[in-house]
């Protein structure tokens, strides 16, 4: 029963539920195969190619505790995949380990500032997070053409081809990358204060003011991270596809990292916000994309089959679904005993309360 | 003999049971309300009287126990299927449409159609039928905003009787109307009664539920404690009865405000002309060790406004203040905090509790900003401090990780103040702070205002209630139509002398 109330219990029964429909569905999704000391398997995947998303739902969930959202997170990817591949690309020697990191730590700031620009504009100008956010949205993608000149640079890079695809022990390093920055978020968001004044700020601004919270602060701290994250993710993105391509890069990532957050348990008001939840919402979207590879559903036919199965999703976890599951339930269920009541009241009996 | 308990009940609430996140709301409660009887639900804030209406107006389900209206059994999933089983409530904060006319509201759903579509003429013809029969003559076509909240109190009881409401809630009607006002209130309740209505009456005014109920239930920690006939139960016997112990506190107190302060030195604070263009005229105030000095005034007279310039929650644009002596500058809340003030602000909701955070971080959060995200208040303090403030407040119940926003109006009142205490101020700011919270808990705060202040704290006191002000401020700084009007040391002055001040003070006329 206490499980049952845990919040994140239907986040996790709905990822446990989709995993197990694909074993039942094709038992070769459970498999996992040592190689060479390296685990693969369908599951090892959902982990490795969770990276991007899972950064980017990350800061989303920490910007919507803000009661803001981040709509420029795809757009952020883009500009930090073409500023890194740009340099790596103009650099002499592309899988110089130096050079790579130096372009990363380069993307990485643009895509800080990028972050800053978009918490100045909610924190200090007061503008509307989706209005000021949907600025760089739509600025990011053209500045990222810019970078590359029109083109999609392609690169040759063997640390990139590691990033992607490598493996460190015997799990992908995209997944240790992801992992770290969940661990580190997590830490700084509850082992210090930051946590709690940001759900604070989230759930009433007006009463944080006064109790002489610097939401101020706090909000703008909020868009840096999601910024930053944004601009690993691009770089993990870029990395996969050995491109930066100005277009496709984090293309509607926005709108998926809103609905890992949603299906984690945080909700869109603002306030509570819950990090395990959107590692668990995160996965779950994941482990959707690869289902529908798994099961071979068509190509024209799988936006129609990812949005039926969040809709189910979504139901089995509303509260109101919860209720009217237990009304069935008393309705079929106990139908004899619930029917039979005490008798109604006699006067003798309210005499008694009357004293 | 309409209050004969022979009458079949209307409505019968029986083991009513209500349990919300570490809080048994209601525990088994039984409620009977019968036709044509006006009954009262009394209790301490936090009793259950709400939790008790939200289950009858079908806003909570209920955990377990009966609900049988006419004898029917009935189970509701929502406000309308209660409101479908002729129960109405009319809250104390008006829930109509303001920008629609009178008669748009009477009739809101059940406007009468004509050959194209809604009949308007029929509409105002109608809403002016209800509305005459309960004595009131409005104009039907006038936008609801335009009248008082007294009579939009009385257009929602007309919406009322045009759903044919057979059980009528009234939640705290009376907290904003003045005694005319109350008196227009009290004649259209006694008309539905002779008409057979039920009605559930809220009200913190002893006065008013003795002058209108025929019977009284008191709850006490979401259990009943008793239903009486109005004339079985004298009032000591009910407050008892309310908050389980005999109430002396009270009385106690009144030699606070006759204490001596010494004036001599700096003042904690001292403002010197302070105003906003449109907001307040340039006002002084001063604050010494020890005091508590009481802001009186009507609503609107400038109260709130004068302590929100204070404590920098609005930009004063004159005036200078001073804090021990020395000229400070408050351009925020933060600098404020900075010369440890603290302001409970009047509106509890929308600018003190933050709902979804629990008690214990609810009262760490000032501390917690003053210091900073990087340095969170350690564990081992943070259990000392709220299991002081708990203790030492009374806070009910008495577990610091239920989310504030379960708690009831006067136990998150009592969760704010420990909020400020806890930041250690020298000057606090109380804003309304007993507003709508029941005689225990009010008199918990104000024992321990008088405590502190004794201890060397200076209090700035708001209260609309002057026998509170008088009771244990030293001195009053009376307001009226966004001025200071003047200063009452208030041992010189009684109830009726502060009343008379507010109403006909001249400015000039400075008492020191």
């Amino acid at each position: 029963m206490t499980l049952l109330k845990h919040r994140l219990f239907w986040p996790a029964a709905a990822l446990v539920t989709l995993l197990a429909v694909n074993m039942i569905a094709n038992p070769s999704f459970a498999r996992i195969s040592l190689r060479d000391g390296q685990l693969y398997g369908a599951l090892i995947d959902i982990l490795r190619q969770s990276a991007p998303l899972m950064l980017v739902a990350l800061g989303m969930t920490i910007v919507i505790a803000t009661r803001g959202i981040d709509l420029s997170v795809g757009a952020i990817m883009a500009v930090s995949g073409a500023v890194a591949l740009t340099i790596i690309d103009g650099a002499g020697d592309a899988n110089s380990w130096g050079t790579v990191m130096l372009a990363i730590g380069i993307a990485v700031l643009v895509a800080l500032v990028l972050g800053a620009w978009n918490g100045l504009l909610v924190s200090v100008l007061g503008i509307q997070p989706i209005i000021a956010t949907l600025v760089l949205m739509l600025a990011g993608r053209g500045a990222a053409l810019l970078i590359t000149d029109g083109f999609i640079t392609t690169v040759n890079s063997s640390p990139l081809s590691y990033i992607a695809s490598g493996y460190l022990l015997i799990l992908p390093f995209a997944f240790f990358v992801w992992l770290a920055a969940v661990v580190v978020v997590g830490l700084v968001e509850r082992r210090t204060a930051l946590g709690m004044l940001t759900e604070a700020v989230g759930i009433n601004p007006e009463a944080s003011r006064l109790a002489g919270v610097r939401s101020r602060g706090i909000i703008w701290t909020a868009y840096i991270l999601s910024g930053v994250l944004a601009g690993i993710a691009g770089v993990i993105y870029a990395a996969n596809i050995k491109a930066a391509d100005a277009n496709a890069a984090g293309y509607l990532i926005e709108l998926y990292a809103i609905l890992a957050v949603v299906l984690g348990g945080t909700s869109l008001m603002g306030g509570k916000f819950s990090i395990a939840g959107t590692v668990i919402g995160v996965l779950t979207v994941q482990a959707l994309e690869s289902t529908i590879l798994f099961l071979g559903v068509p190509p024209a036919q799988s936006p129609v089959f990812f949005a039926v199965v969040v809709v189910i999703v979504v139901l089995v976890q509303s509260p109101r679904v919860h209720r009217w599951g237990r009304l069935l339930g008393s309705r079929f269920g106990s139908s004899g005993g619930d029917g039979k009541m005490p008798p109604v009241a006699t006067p003798e009996k309210q005499k008694e309360v009357v004293r | 003999m309409t209050t004969d308990t022979d009458v079949p009940a209307l409505v019968e609430m029986r083991g009513i049971t209500i349990a919300f996140p570490g809080v048994l709301a209601l525990d088994g409660v039984d409620f009977f309300l019968r036709p044509g009887e006006v009954h009262s639900l009394m209790g301490e804030n936090g009793a259950g009287k709400s939790t008790l209406i939200k289950a009858l107006t079908g806003v909570y389900t209920i955990d377990s126990g009966t609900i049988s209206i006419a004898g029917e059994r009935r189970s509701f999933e929502s406000t309308a299927d209660a409101q479908q089983a002729g129960i109405s409530t009319v809250y104390q904060e008006v829930n109509l449409c303001t920008n629609l006319s009178v008669g748009e509201n009477v009739m809101l759903g059940h406007e009468p159609s004509g050959t194209f579509g809604i009949d308007w003429k029929g509409v105002h013809e109608a809403a002016r039928g209800h509305l005459t029969s309960l004595g009131l003559d409005l104009d039907t076509r006038s936008s609801l905003q335009s009248h008082s909240i007294a009579i939009q109190q009385l257009v929602a009881i007309a919406r009322a009787m045009v759903l044919d409401a057979k059980v009528l809630i009234l939640d705290e009607p009376t907290s904003s109307l003045d005694r005319g006002e109350v008196e227009q209130l009290f004649a259209v309740i006694r008309d539905l009664k002779d008409k057979g209505v039920a009605i559930l009456f809220v009200s913190h005014f002893l006065d008013q539920v003795y002058e209108i109920s025929d019977r009284i239930t008191v709850l006490r920690n979401g259990a009943l404690v008793g239903e009486h006939l109005v004339e079985d139960l004298p009032r000591d016997a009910l407050v008892t009865e309310m908050i389980g112990r005999e109430l002396s506190d009270l009385a106690a107190l009144s030699s606070v405000a006759d204490r001596e302060i010494d004036r001599s030195g700096d003042p904690v604070l001292r403002a010197r002309g302070l105003g906003r263009k449109g907001v307040l005229d340039p006002a002084d105030i001063d604050a010494f060790e020890g005091e508590v000095v009481g802001i009186a005034g009507l609503l609107g007279s400038g109260r709130t406004e004068l302590v929100r310039l204070l404590y920098g929650a609005d930009r004063a644009d004159s005036g200078t203040i001073e804090i021990d002596g020395q000229a400070a500058k408050i351009h925020s809340p933060r600098q404020a905090m900075a010369h440890r003030m603290a302001l409970s602000s009047e509106n509890r909701r929308a600018e003190g509790v933050v709902a979804d955070l629990t008690v214990a971080e609810n009262m760490i959060l000032g501390l917690q900003a003053q210091r900073g995200w990087l340095k969170p208040v350690p564990k081992a303090e943070r259990d000392q401090i709220v299991g002081e403030y708990m203790d030492a407040l009374g806070v009910r119940p008495a577990d610091p990780d239920v989310p504030i926003g379960n708690l009831s109006g006067g136990n998150q009142q009592k969760v704010l103040i420990a909020r400020w205490l806890a930041t250690q101020p020298e000057l606090l700011i109380l804003d309304e702070p007993t507003r709508g919270i029941d005689v225990g808990a009010k008199a918990d705060i104000q024992r321990k205002v008088a405590e502190l202040s004794a201890k060397g704290l200076s209090v700035i006191f708001i209260s609309s209630e002057l026998e509170e002000v008088l009771r244990i401020a030293q001195r009053v700084v009376v307001m009226r139509d966004r001025r200071r009007v003047g200063e009452l040391d208030s041992s010189a002055v009684d109830l009726d002398g502060l009343i008379d001040y507010i109403a006909h003070a001249e400015e000039g006329s400075v008492s020191r």
